[in-house]
């Protein structure tokens, strides 16, 4: 039976309460009749075979790359990159695709010869990972070989003699690229592309970039003409991307992108039930439901926390190409959109969501409230195409608990950033003038190098995210927020969602009409 | 101001002969005493402030000079222009002259250095000029407070008078030489009404000597007792003052002391300790001798030692000195002004304000006394006036008389009619406590003396033992500030305690001070005399004046809260912050464990060494230390040095470069995971505002390294390396413990040309006191019990800096893919070696 696809519902008489992510948990919640609930495709089949699947995109290519084999010769420079911990979500099961595949490369490089190879963790501004990450995402052969000689890198975007300057695009954009893979004979890059935001040109061009290069399109202005950053060909982060990723190739990088893309299936068989639709929950769904929101309700949050972020996902590869960047993109992209796409008819007035526990910056550590901003205004309102879910004007409301809970080791310049920055204003455009202090900042910049801390300017990104999303909307509701931290963010407290839905119709009118985004699992709303 | 010295020219040499019958039809009192030169004793008090003001104020011809002991950083002239002139009295005379009021004061007031608690009063040539020049003294120098030290009572209350009688008569011949004709010197000696004690009966205007003189029964007011071997008395006090002296350094009281110096502080090192027992020793003393003269008082038949002393006072005056022109003013209970300079002017927060003050807030919710007796309250303005009369009357050519100022008898105020009063005005505007809630005054219940001093006993006994109990207890921050409210609660009870104590006597007194001689001497005032210097004790409206007078003015003087509303505290913690944060700052010095990060030696230790062992041994290690833990405590709390020096000596032989490496692992996984963001945001501010920012810990160089960008300085302690890279597990440098602490950061400021009066210093437990102490802004930051008490005593600002939400359950290292067994190694060495 093939899986279904995407499915809208409109919220009836004997529709049962809707599911709603609540971070560390989850509620039930009862929508307005008439309201309509958009549900994701069902997990699509995995390949049955990655490694036989991964040896075949490397022989084949696509765009006018030679297989990898070809491009391998004893005494060159091979530098494998690899996307970080911010991918996928939640973390797979062992294999990771990112295993999977280098494990190939590196085999393919063993018989080829090649003893200098290097790999390094694509970072950008995010923060190191810790070996437990890294022994997770490549293996412990993998990690066992390179890491004690040193060969197992992360990216430093603060360490001058690690990085060179391949010039500047046509738009005045700087190209600031760790040094090793620009200066190295082939570049391997290896991706998992979870949304269609990632990948691409986007994976060298930003993962392993310096601030320098990435101010030019992680602000303000870039987020607000990108509608929606999920959509490359009506993105300014992926035009500007696109642009860096050429003169990286024309200034003789030479770049094989490899990408993997999975299926929705991302949460193990105890909490199937948050992936199904609820008029569909068995016996066995209801009673994990209920088992599961008790407990979770009675653990503290850290507890909570760390039980959840010890879900392994069981989502498999669905697909694996390689080859040019753009050839091989366009294909991923299609893979993506095949797993995600749902087709929804226009837009309503309210758009409703319950954040989840996790979001790419805290994996395994504390959804902060700039990160619940991030999640919602940033990566749910942008998952769509054509138009976004809400009307221009209208509400979002989201639900989450959103403490004032920070990891200091992780988000160090987040606190300060909340402290400091959001007390004075919320306005993506003027937080601006902060910008530099917190990207120089000596402080940051050491816990960035040598601990586990996001780079002091990352909740600023994480803020230009919102751009787009506080542009268009005429008020954002978070229900069961901390009232204080909730307004700090600029938005409105709400106990319920029925008191929600009451300031969205002080906003939009009344009887508004409502739309559920019932992630995850993540899907991309075709909105005609 | 100048210093006074003696008139160059003969003064008038009017003979002072008091009129005998009706109104007089001379020139007044201002006229009288136009021209006189007055000598005040006790002019920095309460009510010699007031004359002074109403001297220079009313009586424009007199000229003044006062006597004030200087202190260690003021002269008496400085001491009198800041404390007597400076004073709000001053106000009206200001205003009334304007730009004059410099000119006048300079060619009518001065002061000169001396003390009424020494022979000779302690004056110099000039001070005797000045003395012998005086027409009148104003004796009004007194111990006021009621449970003042016995020694210090008597030299000043017993021996004062007489002192000043024989410095008088000492400056006789050098008066007939700089005033030749001039009649003597008139000493107005100001006493109590209560050196008649309390009992029932008419208390008379005479002097016990001439009572028992003219052959008075005993047993009466006038004589309270018979006999008094003063000579005795006086010999007996200043031996006991040496003989507690002597029993305080016992070698078992000074355990004692020393023993309740470290319950209170920890261990806060030898020097503060030392001062701490030192200071418990010296209000041992103090308590001996304060509870001596009140038992040696009652045991002659006077209420306490103040009354004892005055009386006794009186009497060698008189028996001394009884052939100088002496008049004894006695005035009752001196409360807020009734009108001059001002209604509701008092100085001091004296005996009766406090009682109301605790009533008020309801701290007090009993005070003995008899609901139908008289409480014997004179306002100041009025004791004045009679005193500025009975000096412009002269002495009684018949010898030292007496004049009592009390309103007992012509305007008598009832106790039950003042609780009314007190009651009805602080239900209409209470005071507010410190959540803005207005407080309740308790109905009272005019309970007797005993019943209420059990109370109160028994409440100061219960908290005692919480306090005790709450202090015994690992508590921090907030919780442990529950300790010092209990603490305060029970210095609330004791105080309370003390005043019932103390002025029991008063609310119970049944004797009534007769005011025949006042009241004749008021007579004789003409209309204008009498409107310009009241000392009525019947013009008292007794309802106006507490609430409209005494009670705003009490209640202005005690700083309480009188407004609703919440600010007061929060505006106080903002306001020391900003002072924290003010550019002025320039150095900031910070504790580590539990001020940055709420971790500690012993977990850095477990976590390192876990960090490579075999994941089977990991958990078992931990146990072993976790189950050390309670005796590693036991040696920390003895001696923080000792415990760092014997636990560092189990890093003996691990590899110096992978302890570099795993430290810094440890720094961004553990520390920083307890850290307390709060904290780290204030090194980061001090950095900013471009203070030198310093960090004084007993933590190893390697934990720490993580910190080091935060700091100018790290002062941390630093295991030696041997030739094979291996730690040897002995100390190169000392970690900084206790007084060490303000040592290493008064050098640093030495070398660095900067001012630890401009520090600040950030630590969260008592041990930590020197460092705190050192420097002019303290911050106790989530203090243990013993810092939090020592914090709210001194008014210390106290930081609630919240720990991250991060804490990592065990303190262990993340598991190593590679465990080398070295560790292993080095964990079954030291179990051998136990």
């Amino acid at each position: 039976m093939s899986p279904r696809p995407g499915y809208v519902l409109e919220v009836d008489r004997s529709t049962p309460p809707t599911l709603f992510w609540h971070g560390e948990g989850y509620r039930l919640e009862r929508l307005p009749q008439g309201s309509r609930v958009v549900y994701a495709p069902e997990p699509i089949e995995p390949l049955a075979d990655p490694v036989a699947a991964v040896r075949h995109a490397l022989d084949h290519p696509l765009g006018d790359s030679q297989p990898l084999r070809s491009l391998l010769r004893p005494g060159m420079r091979l530098t494998i990159a690899f996307d970080d911990v911010s991918l996928p979500l939640p973390p797979m099961r062992r294999p990771d695709n990112r295993q999977l595949v280098i494990e190939q490369v590196l085999d393919l490089a063993a018989e080829a010869g090649v003893d200098d190879v290097v790999l390094i963790a694509a970072l950008a501004l995010h923060r190191r990972m810790t070996e437990a990450e890294l022994r997770h995402a490549l293996g412990d052969r993998i990690y066992d070989a390179f890491a004690p000689h040193g060969l197992l890198r992360q990216h430093d975007a603060e360490d001058p003699s690690e990085l060179v300057h391949l010039g500047t695009t046509d738009q005045g954009e700087d190209v600031e690229l760790s040094r090793r893979a620009a200066e190295s004979d082939l570049l391997v890059y290896v991706n998992i592309n979870l949304v269609a935001m990632d990948g691409g040109h986007k994976s060298v061009a930003t993962g392993l970039a310096s601030y320098r290069s990435l101010r030019h399109h992680h602000n303000a202005h870039t987020m607000r003409h990108s509608r929606s950053f999920m959509d490359q060909h009506r993105s300014e982060l992926h035009s500007s991307n696109w642009r860096m990723g050429r003169l990286i190739a024309a200034s003789g990088v030479r770049v094989f992108q490899i990408e993997t893309t999975l299926n929705n299936d991302a949460f193990p068989e105890q909490f199937r039930f948050l992936q199904r639709r609820e008029w569909e929950w068995s016996a066995r769904d209801r009673a994990a439901f209920v088992a599961s929101s008790a407990a979770l309700a009675r653990t503290p949050a850290r507890l909570a926390r760390s039980v959840l972020h010890g879900i392994a996902g069981p989502h498999r590869m669905t697909s694996v190409q390689a080859g040019e960047v753009e050839a091989v993109h366009a294909v991923t992209t299609g893979h993506v959109h095949a797993q995600q796409l749902v087709e929804v008819d226009g837009q309503s007035d309210v758009l409703t969501m319950g954040l989840p526990y996790i979001s790419p910056y805290n994996v395994n550590s504390i959804m902060n409230p700039i990160l619940v901003a991030c999640l919602g205004l940033g990566y749910f309102f942008n998952l769509y195409r054509g138009r976004p879910l809400v009307r221009e004007g209208g509400v979002l409301i989201m639900s989450h608990p959103t403490r004032k809970a920070f990891h200091p080791g992780h988000h160090p310049s987040y606190i300060d950033f909340y402290e400091e920055i959001l007390a004075e204003t919320t306005d993506p455009a003027e937080i601006h003038k902060w910008e530099e202090a917190f990207a120089t900042d000596p402080w940051y910049v050491h816990l960035y190098r040598t601990g586990h801390a996001y780079h002091g300017v990352h909740p600023f990104y994480m803020w230009y995210w919102c751009a787009h999303a506080l542009d268009h909307l005429g008020a954002v509701v978070v229900v069961g927020g901390e009232p204080s931290t909730v307004r700090r963010l600029g938005f409105r407290p709400a106990s319920t969602l029925a008191d929600a839905l009451e300031i969205a119709a002080d906003v939009v009118g009344p009887s508004p009409s409502v739309t559920h985004l019932h992630a995850p699992p993540l899907m991309i709303a075709d909105v005609r | 101001m100048p210093q006074a010295t003696p008139p160059s020219r003969p003064g008038p040499t009017k003979s002072r002969t008091r009129s005998t019958a009706g109104a007089t039809t001379g020139p007044g009192i201002a006229g009288q005493l136009a021209g006189q030169r007055l000598f005040v004793t006790g002019a920095t008090g309460f009510l010699g402030t007031a004359l002074v003001e109403r001297l220079l104020r009313c009586v424009p011809g007199c000229h003044v000079t006062v006597l004030v002991r200087p202190t260690r950083r003021l002269d008496a002239a400085a001491r009198a222009r800041r404390e007597i002139l400076g004073n709000d009295c001053f106000a009206r005379l200001r205003h009334e002259l304007g730009d004059r009021f410099d000119g006048e004061v300079a060619g009518r007031f001065a002061a000169v250095a001396g003390d009424v608690g020494r022979d000779g009063l302690g004056l110099d040539d000039a001070g005797r000029g000045a003395l012998a020049a005086a027409d009148i003294v104003v004796h009004s120098a007194a111990t006021v407070a009621f449970d003042a030290a016995f020694d210090a009572a008597v030299e000043v209350n017993l021996l004062g008078p007489a002192r000043v009688g024989a410095a008088i008569a000492a400056a006789a011949d050098l008066r007939a030489e700089l005033r030749p004709g001039a009649p003597p010197t008139h000493l107005v000696s100001v006493s109590t009404a209560y050196v008649a004690g309390t009992h029932q009966g008419h208390a008379t205007e005479t002097l016990a000597t001439a009572a028992m003189a003219s052959g008075a029964r005993a047993r009466t007011h006038t004589t309270v007792t018979t006999e008094v071997d003063i000579a005795a008395e006086v010999t007996a006090v200043r031996r006991l003052r040496d003989d507690l002296e002597a029993a305080s350094r016992r070698p078992e009281r000074l355990g004692g002391f020393t023993a309740a110096a470290r319950r209170e502080l920890g261990a806060a090192g030898v020097h503060l300790l030392a001062e701490r027992a030192e200071r418990l020793r010296d209000d041992w003393v103090r308590a001996e001798l304060v509870e001596a003269g009140r038992a040696r008082a009652q045991a002659l038949g006077w209420p306490d030692a103040y009354a004892f002393t005055k009386a006794l006072g009186e009497r060698l005056l008189v028996g001394e000195h009884g052939d100088l022109p002496i008049t004894v003013v006695r005035p009752s209970i001196i409360e807020s002004a009734l009108a001059e300079p001002q209604p509701g002017w008092i100085r001091g927060f004296r005996m009766a304000e406090p009682i109301i003050v605790s009533y008020a807030r309801g701290l007090l919710r009993e005070f003995p006394g008899l609901p139908e007796g008289v409480i014997d309250v004179i306002p100041v303005d009025l004791v004045v006036a009679a005193i500025v009369a009975v000096a412009a009357d002269g002495p009684d050519p018949a010898g030292p008389s007496v004049v009592q100022v009390a309103s007992g008898v012509r305007n008598p105020l009832r106790y039950g009619q003042l609780v009314d009063l007190v009651q009805r005005w602080f239900t209409d505007h209470p005071l507010y406590d410190g959540d803005g809630q207005p407080i309740v005054v308790p109905e009272w219940s005019f309970p007797g003396h005993g019943r209420v001093q059990r109370q109160l006993q028994r409440a100061t006994d219960v908290l005692k033992l919480a306090e005790r109990l709450l202090t015994s207890l690992p508590l921090r921050g907030e919780r442990a500030e529950l300790a010092g409210r209990v603490e305060e609660r029970r210095m609330q009870a004791e105080r309370a305690r003390s005043y019932v104590e103390l002025y029991g006597a008063y609310t119970e007194t049944e004797a009534l001070f007769r005011v025949d001689r006042l009241l004749a001497l008021w007579e004789r005032l003409s209309p204008e005399d009498q409107r310009a210097f009241c000392f009525d004790p019947g013009v008292v409206d007794w309802d106006a004046y507490v609430h409209d007078i005494h009670l705003p003015s009490v209640v202005q003087h005690a700083r309480v809260r009188t407004t609703p509303g919440k600010s007061v505290m929060a505006n106080r913690g903002d306001r020391a912050r900003r002072a924290i944060l003010a550019p002025d700052r320039h150095l900031a010095a910070f504790d580590l464990e539990n001020t940055l990060v709420a971790s500690n030696v012993v977990e850095s230790y477990t976590w390192l060494a876990t960090r490579h062992l075999p994941a089977g041994e990991r958990a078992a290690f931990a146990a072993r230390i976790l189950a050390a833990a309670p005796g590693l405590a036991a040696v920390d709390r003895r001696d923080r040095g000792d415990f760092l020096r014997g636990f560092y000596r189990r890093y003996d032989g691990a590899p110096a470069d992978v302890l570099r490496r795993d430290g810094l692992e440890l720094f961004h996984n553990l520390l920083l995971a307890k850290s307390f963001p709060a904290g780290i945001a204030r090194v980061r501010r001090h950095r900013a505002l471009g203070h030198r920012t310093v960090l004084i810990t007993g933590a190893l160089d390697f934990v720490v390294e993580g910190l080091r960008p935060l700091f100018d300085e790290v002062v941390c302690a630093e295991l030696g390396v041997d030739a094979e890279g291996r730690v040897d597990g002995r100390l190169v440098r000392l970690p900084p413990t206790g007084e060490a602490r303000a040592l290493v950061l008064a050098e640093y400021a030495e070398a660095e040309g900067l001012d630890l009066g401009e520090g600040v210093a950030y630590a969260d437990s008592a041990s930590d006191l020197p460092l705190l102490e050192c420097v002019g802004f303290p911050v106790a930051v989530n203090p243990e019990t013993k810092l939090a008490a020592i914090a709210r005593r001194r008014g210390w600002h106290v930081e609630h800096w919240d720990r991250a939400a991060t804490r990592p359950p065990l303190p262990m290292g993340p598991l190593d893919g590679a465990a080398s067994r070295w560790w292993a190694r080095i964990d079954h060495a030291l179990r051998e070696s136990r």
